[in-house]
């Protein structure tokens, strides 16, 4: 072990008190034989930003869960302010002044702004009064809300302006956040932490958690990190690396993706002509002359916060959701609007959809049978022969699959929900990608996935467009894409900007992209953003 | 204390096969309750119940006739019910079907050769499929729910067949009575033996039979499953909702249809106002207790048939009403729900407040 | 039609939508904490039942209305458990409900074919019961009349003014949120499922007690069903749902009375046309909304990860 990975105690700013607010000793948390967290030390300061930094599965949502009285701990104990402490519910847990923003939401679509926030409060004598309250305070932290919007019609960052909101009215000691700035444009997120810096600096600490490390090092005062349940370090951001904290994180170094060497493009696989698509649902978002071509042998990377009409264009793109234009989607120069899915993979392409339990796979069912969900129609390697199933066939196919793709799952032929959020993604990326399709969408590759997975799936995805394949890559990690894209567009509010070379996008740039700005746009004051923007590049 | 649930990770194969073994089991133990509470001895009333319509040859093959209807239909629901398609009117398609199935007696009085009985059949199959139609259609185009328009549709249906057995189909040379006239010959099943027992089992077991070889082995007994266990996966795969729900509507309707007309064709011999005792809600029962597998099925038919024989010997031998049939599909049909969560769910009955733990 | 021809059929039409208000109503209450209960039917044939018996045996019809409540409640537990505690399936759970509640039914209610009820009787305010029209009208319904009316303007009062009613929609509405805030999912609904099966029961019970005093097997024909499709009518609205009930009320008469008039359509005919347009509501309803208003979890399992 290096200097940079023994761990160092974290230094309470000086004039504080000593006695930590909150304090976790020996906390363990199992589920069934599943153990989430394995004797956990945390402490955190009055007014100190701390982070919980570790990767996906590492056990993080589950502590925090545990510290606001969602769930409770296996063994271990608690201590507020010095005290032993047995946070029992949620209830108890605000009681001692802690408040929680969760990564996903406890909102009530169907309710108004201040009915979702009653619900939240233990007491709420006048709902009026508590309306005005909300005017104001969200205003004075810079989030300003509509008490009498409906949930239903705000926007991801508004949205989470209420939990926030919420969480402040009562005038929290510790606030937690868990991922706040997944859903967040670049913007957003730096005035999220003006606020954050502003509450810490009013003697409020914060429990921040994330797997983002440069945000860490530029908010957070004192970091602990767990790996698989178990806590590997406690650290100063401020003064460890990206690159230390990242290897604490995943505990050896993470597998770069190898570097695409340029080459010129080949044909188009798919071209986008203006495509529009009415929005499905009143939650829904409707595409805007979307326009795209992806050609042979390159990776194009469309970025964009959750909600902005990432399904609706994978749905319009595969095939779920037809058209009324047929030349509208056009794979490899044939018309196809008017197709669906079967048709399109008859044309030699593959999709992997964002949600891989009930979307891109059946939970119940076996991996041999999944593998007939998607090649039914196309390849004998289902195991299909005149509407008959070959289960051996498909047994085989899904064997070769999970090989090759390195599935670790228990037995032979589990049920597609007993594996790990990453082996169950390497079976569906891999079940596709064993097609040796020539044109392969993928929405949210490594969502969820661990480390070591998401650096597999990366590598496939490269090595796939290498071999002569068109690559569509729907994400929000923008590190993801600057790692795999050739070409990158942004999409926003159901339009998408034109695809830039990535080597000329920057963070800023994309993010004013997100923000609605278009290159080609008619709002000149975007484009001229757009100019200053790419004047300051890093 | 508490019941708490824990996730299993993977279906319980064993559970599969023994939670309808327990529900049997309990439905025992409640029966017994029960008849001890309306003051009959439980292991009597169990014995005349359950197994005295097994004790004898001519029971037995009353058994197979009640049971037969109850395979018809159960299956095609078991297959309707797996694509999450809820068609609870079958009773109202078997009555669609016999109607449908009786214009050719009713109206071709005379005509008698094979060709009847399979123009009476067909018939019957295409009247419960035109029944099932409507809430398939009502529901592709509407989103109205199925369960209850094809519910609202078998009053309707037994309200048609009230009428035209009382007025317009009445056989005029039969007394007034409200029936139509008697199917002769070709007009009536074909009979095995000198009992009740007709041909009417050999059709129900082939197509239990052609359903479990599709449910099983075929893609579209796959695409059924997947619509039916994840929706979205479905449309993934290519698959469409709508056309599922046509297909498992009339595929189940049909059946239902083809029950009915072979019910009035076999056990009634014509119309009349009360052609079934309730067989399209029974074949509920017996869907879910054969774990909607047309095998399952085919036993669960048989078991539920008991029920009714054991209904009909307990007002004789117990003097209790045959209600207490439908008392004990009722109860059966719980035990089988409560005993389903053992599949998927571990029980655990916890002691104490779960805040003790930790502190 | 002259004054009391029309007089008599707008107290007709009253007695015919009660039942069906009761039972929505309580189905409304149980749908908006996300609970779909397809026992109605079940449960309403039960109160019917059990009001006529103790009403019969006891000879207060009042004593008959409270065991009528209690029926469908009861009968409203093992569905309860079912659904709630042990996470079955709701759709088939609702169908056994039914199915045992008219068996149950029909088996209790043998001994009592035939007997003459103890019918709830009409309210006599004095003075304004005498009101020529609008007296016997307005001022001398029966109890649950008032009672029916009574609670959906509670039910309304309660659903959007008070914190009670805010947790109801709220676990309706995402029972992942709600359990996320600390309140207990199952026990609000269990409140909901019982508090519908009471007033099922107290439709049922309006049944055997005032609208044709008297136990007939399967009396309810149907009517709990009509009851959830009116629920969906009403998008869940207390409000809309006493015009909708009243609607139905008002079609299921108006077939009667055209079958006393004596023309020459198929009393069956008229029959059907409850069910008849209990389908054509469903069908206008599902395309006007699209079953946007529904709450969201409604009929979705929940199971509590500890």
């Amino acid at each position: 072990m290096t200097a940079a990975t023994a761990p160092t105690e974290t230094v309470p700013p000086a004039g504080e008190a000593i006695v930590p607010l909150v304090e976790a000793r020996g906390i363990v948390k199992r589920f069934g034989t599943f153990t989430a967290n394995d004797h956990v030390d945390l402490a955190i300061a009055p007014g100190e930003i701390h982070a919980l930094l570790g990767e996906n599965g590492a056990g993080k949502s589950t502590l925090v869960k545990m510290i606001y009285g969602s769930l409770q701990p296996t063994e271990g104990r608690f201590f507020w302010k010095g005290e032993p402490v047995g946070i029992t519910d949620p209830n108890t847990a605000r009681r001692l002044g802690i408040g929680m923003v969760f990564q996903h939401f406890s909102l009530f679509e169907a309710l108004t702004v201040t009915e979702n926030i009653a619900l939240a409060l233990s007491d709420v004598a006048d709902i009026n009064a508590l309306a005005n309250r909300i005017a104001t305070v969200s205003r004075d932290y810079g989030l300003p809300l509509e008490p009498r919007a409906t949930v239903a019609d705000l926007s991801v960052g508004e949205r989470q302006r209420i939990e926030i909101v919420r969480c402040l009215l009562q005038e929290p000691e510790l606030l937690i956040m868990d991922e706040p700035t997944a859903v967040l444009t670049p913007q957003e997120a730096d005035q999220l932490f003006v606020t954050l810096e502003r509450l810490a600096g009013e003697g409020c600490a914060v429990l921040y958690i994330s797997h983002r490390l440069e945000e860490v090092k530029r908010l957070c005062h004192a970091a602990t990190i767990l790996r698989h349940g178990k806590v590997v370090g406690h650290v100063d951001p401020r003064v460890e690396t990206a690159a230390g904290l990242a290897r604490l994180m995943v505990g050896a170094d993470v597998h770069a993706v190898r570097p695409r060497h340029a080459r010129t493009a080949g044909p188009t696989r798919l071209h986008l002509d203006r495509l529009d698509l009415p929005a499905s649902g009143p939650f829904a978002v409707a595409l805007d002359r979307v326009t795209l071509e992806l050609r042979a042998g390159e990776v194009l990377a469309i970025a964009g916060v959750a909600g902005n009409g990432q399904s609706e264009l994978f749905d319009a793109i595969s095939g779920e959701r037809t058209v009324s234009r047929a030349d509208a989607v056009r794979i490899d120069g044939r018309d196809c609007g008017r197709i669906g899915v079967t048709g399109r993979r008859e044309l030699g392409a593959a999709f992997v959809p964002e949600e891989r339990l009930g979307h891109g796979a059946v939970p119940a069912f076996r991996l041999s049978e999944n593998v007939i969900l998607t090649r039914h129609a196309t390849c004998e390697d289902a195991g299909l022969r005149a509407g008959f199933i070959d289960a051996r066939r498909a047994g085989s196919t899904a064997a070769r699959v999970s090989e090759a793709f390195d599935v670790r799952k228990g037995r032979p032929d589990p049920e597609a929900r007993s594996l790990s959020g990453g082996n169950l993604q390497k079976f569906v990326v891999g079940r596709e990608l064993d097609r040796r399709p020539t044109l392969l969408v993928v929405n949210q590759p490594t969502w969820g996935v661990d480390a070591g997975a998401a650096a597999l799936i990366r590598q496939a995805l490269v090595d796939l467009a290498a071999d002569g394949s068109a690559v569509l890559v729907i994400s929000q990690d923008l590190d993801e894409i600057f790692e795999i894209a050739d070409r990158i567009a942004v999409i926003s509010r159901g339009r998408l900007s034109p695809a830039y070379d990535a080597h000329v996008m920057t963070l800023e740039k994309i993010g004013l992209l997100m923000g609605g700005a278009h290159g080609g746009s008619d709002r000149i004051d975007d484009a001229e953003k757009l100019r200053e923007a790419d004047g300051h590049a890093h | 204390m508490r019941i708490e649930l824990e996730k299993r990770a993977e279906r319980s194969a064993v559970m599969a096969w023994a939670s309808p073994l327990v529900a049997v089991a309990a439905t025992f133990v409640t029966g017994a309750i029960i008849f001890a509470a309306i003051g009959i001895p439980p292991l009597k009333g169990l014995y005349v119940f359950f197994f005295e319509p097994l004790s004898s040859l001519w029971s037995l093959e009353e058994l197979v006739v009640k049971a037969t209807p109850l395979i018809l239909i159960g299956v095609g629901l078991s297959v309707a019910y797996r694509a999450n398609v809820w068609n609870i009117g079958a009773e109202g398609q078997l009555t669609a079907g016999a109607l449908a199935g009786a214009f050719v007696p009713i109206f071709y009085n005379s005509w008698q050769s094979p060709a009847t009985l399979v123009a009476m059949l067909a018939l019957g199959v295409l009247g419960g499929m035109v029944w099932a139609l409507i809430p398939a259609l009502l529901k592709i185009r509407t989103g109205a729910n199925e369960i209850l328009v094809s519910l609202m549709l078998v009053y309707v249906s037994q309200l048609l067949l009230d009428w035209l057995v009382r007025g317009p189909w009445r056989d005029p040379h039969g007394y007034n009575f409200p029936k139509s006239v008697s199917f002769e010959g070709w007009q009536t099943i074909p009979t095995i033996g000198d009992g009740r027992l007709n041909l009417g089992i050999v059709v129900a077991l082939a197509v239990a039979v052609g359903l479990a070889v599709l449910m099983r082995h075929t893609l579209k007994g796959f695409e059924v499953r997947v619509l039916g266990e994840a929706p979205r996966a479905g449309r993934f795969a290519g698959f469409s909702s709508d056309r599922m729900t046509l297909f498992v509507f009339l595929l189940s309707g049909g059946l239902a249809g083809l029950a009915g007309i072979v019910e009035v064709a076999s056990t009634v011999g014509q119309l009349q106002p009360n052609i079934s005792p309730g067989y399209g809600f029974t074949a509920i029962i017996v869907a879910f207790l054969g774990r909607l597998d047309p095998i399952g099925v085919v036993v669960a038919a048989l078991m539920l048939a008991v029920s009714y024989l054991g209904g009909e010997a307990a007002q004789v031998a117990l003097g209790i009403s045959d209600k207490a049939a439908r008392v004990f599909q009722g109860v059966l049909l719980f035990w089988v729900l409560a005993c389903d969560t053992l599949i998927l769910y571990r029980l655990r009955i916890v002691r104490g407040a779960p805040a003790a733990e930790g502190v | 039609m002259d004054q009391s021809a029309l007089l008599a059929v707008l107290l007709t039409i009253v007695t015919a939508s009660t039942p069906l208000l009761l039972a929505a109503l309580g189905e409304l209450v149980a749908e908006r904490s996300g609970v779909l209960n397809l026992g109605v039917e079940g449960m309403m044939v039960m109160g019917a039942v059990a009001g006529f018996a103790v009403a019969l045996t006891t000879g207060s019809p009042l004593l008959g209305v409270l065991a009528a409540a209690l029926a469908g409640a009861a009968l409203a537990v093992p569905f309860g458990f079912l659904t709630l505690n042990l996470v079955a399936n709701q759709v088939a759970t609702g169908l056994a409900l039914t199915l045992l509640g008219l068996g149950l039914s029909g088996l209790i209610g043998e001994a009592f074919v035939g007997q003459p009820g103890v019918r709830l009787e009409k309210l006599h305010v004095p003075g304004l019961s005498d009101i020529p029209f609008v007296g016997p009208l307005l001022f001398g319904q029966d109890l649950l009349v008032y009672l029916s009316l009574a609670l959906a303007a509670i039910v309304s009062h309660v659903l959007f003014r008070t914190r009670v009613g805010l947790i109801l929609r709220a676990v309706g509405d995402n029972h992942a949120s709600a359990h996320a805030l600390g309140y207990s999912v199952v026990r609000v609904r269990w409140a909901a499922v019982l508090f519908g099966g009471a007033l099922a029961g107290l439709g049922g019970g309006y049944l055997s007690l005032a609208y044709t005093p008297q136990w007939i097997e399967n009396m309810t024909a149907g009517r709990g069903w009509i009851a959830l499709a009116l629920v969906v009518f009403s998008s869940w609205m207390p409000g809309r749902l006493v015009l909708g009930a009243y609607l139905f009320g008002a079609v299921t008469i108006l077939g009667f009375y055209v079958q006393g008039l004596g023309v020459g359509v198929p009393a069956q005919l008229l029959s059907s046309l409850p069910y008849l347009v209990t389908v054509v509501a469903l069908v206008v309803i599902s395309r006007k909304r699209g079953g946007g208003d529904a709450p969201a979890s409604l009929g979705r399992a929940f199971v509590p990860d500890r």
